[in-house]
């Protein structure tokens, strides 16, 4: 599954992508935070804040109780500021 | 046309006028044009927008349809820009048209306040001493839920 990050999360992390397997046990959009903050203490730190973090399967905005179902790419990010 | 995502500057009043050309049949058009904001007690030398490509055209272009839709537009179109802009170059157009001036005001708002917070495009400002990500405002959220 690739994991793709924008604007100030991208910045914080320092990278644009990831390319991770979770287990079986990451089910939705919140398990997958969870668990990425049990492998990384800097993505923990940047998303501390779980409110900020918007998210989307596939290139569809979906929200944190959302399941993964097949997802091949999720993509996280902050509030967007657009217009 | 319909959703354009674009670099490169657009001009606003020959935008519109393709756009009215097409309007045979439409009582009204509005066009609606956001620009780099850059306040003169705190001026900023650039703003860059990210954006994320996909979802952006798939939302604008569902926003697009729904605005159709929900306020039986004509036609309607929206111009983003991405990349890095100065202060007072157009970042943003939305046009519409209907058989009267309501639906064209009100679709044109509808698309707007919806984009503000949908539409996955992050606002970065530069300025001598640094730079800075613009912060989502409440306000935005406020101005979107009025049409739910």
């Amino acid at each position: 599954m690739k994991i793709l990050y924008f604007a100030w999360l991208r910045e914080r992390l320092g990278r644009d992508f990831d390319v991770v397997s979770p287990p079986t046990s990451v089910t939705t959009i919140a398990d997958l935070i969870d668990w990425l903050s049990g492998e990384d203490e800097g993505f923990a730190l940047a998303t501390t804040n779980r409110a900020l973090i918007h998210a989307a399967i596939d290139d569809e905005l979906v929200d944190h109780a959302t399941p993964l179902g097949g997802a091949t790419t999720v993509a996280l990010f902050p509030p967007m500021t657009g217009g | 046309m319909g959703v354009t995502l674009q670099a490169q500057a657009f001009d606003p009043g020959a935008l519109s006028n393709a756009f009215l050309e097409r309007g045979a049949g439409a009582g009204a058009a509005v066009t609606f044009t956001g620009l780099v904001r850059s306040s003169p007690d705190d001026p900023i030398t650039t703003m860059t927008l990210e954006h994320y490509p996909a979802l952006a055209r798939r939302q604008l272009e569902n926003l697009r349809r729904d605005a159709m839709a929900r306020f039986a537009l004509l036609d309607a179109e929206i111009i983003h820009r991405f990349g890095t802009l100065r202060p007072g170059e157009p970042i943003v157009q939305v046009m519409t048209l209907a058989p009267h001036r309501q639906t064209a005001f009100d679709g044109a708002n509808f698309i707007m306040d919806t984009l503000k917070t949908t539409a996955p495009f992050w606002k970065k400002e530069q300025r001598p001493g640094g730079e800075s990500w613009v912060d989502a405002r409440s306000s935005d959220d406020d101005a979107k839920a009025r049409w739910d």
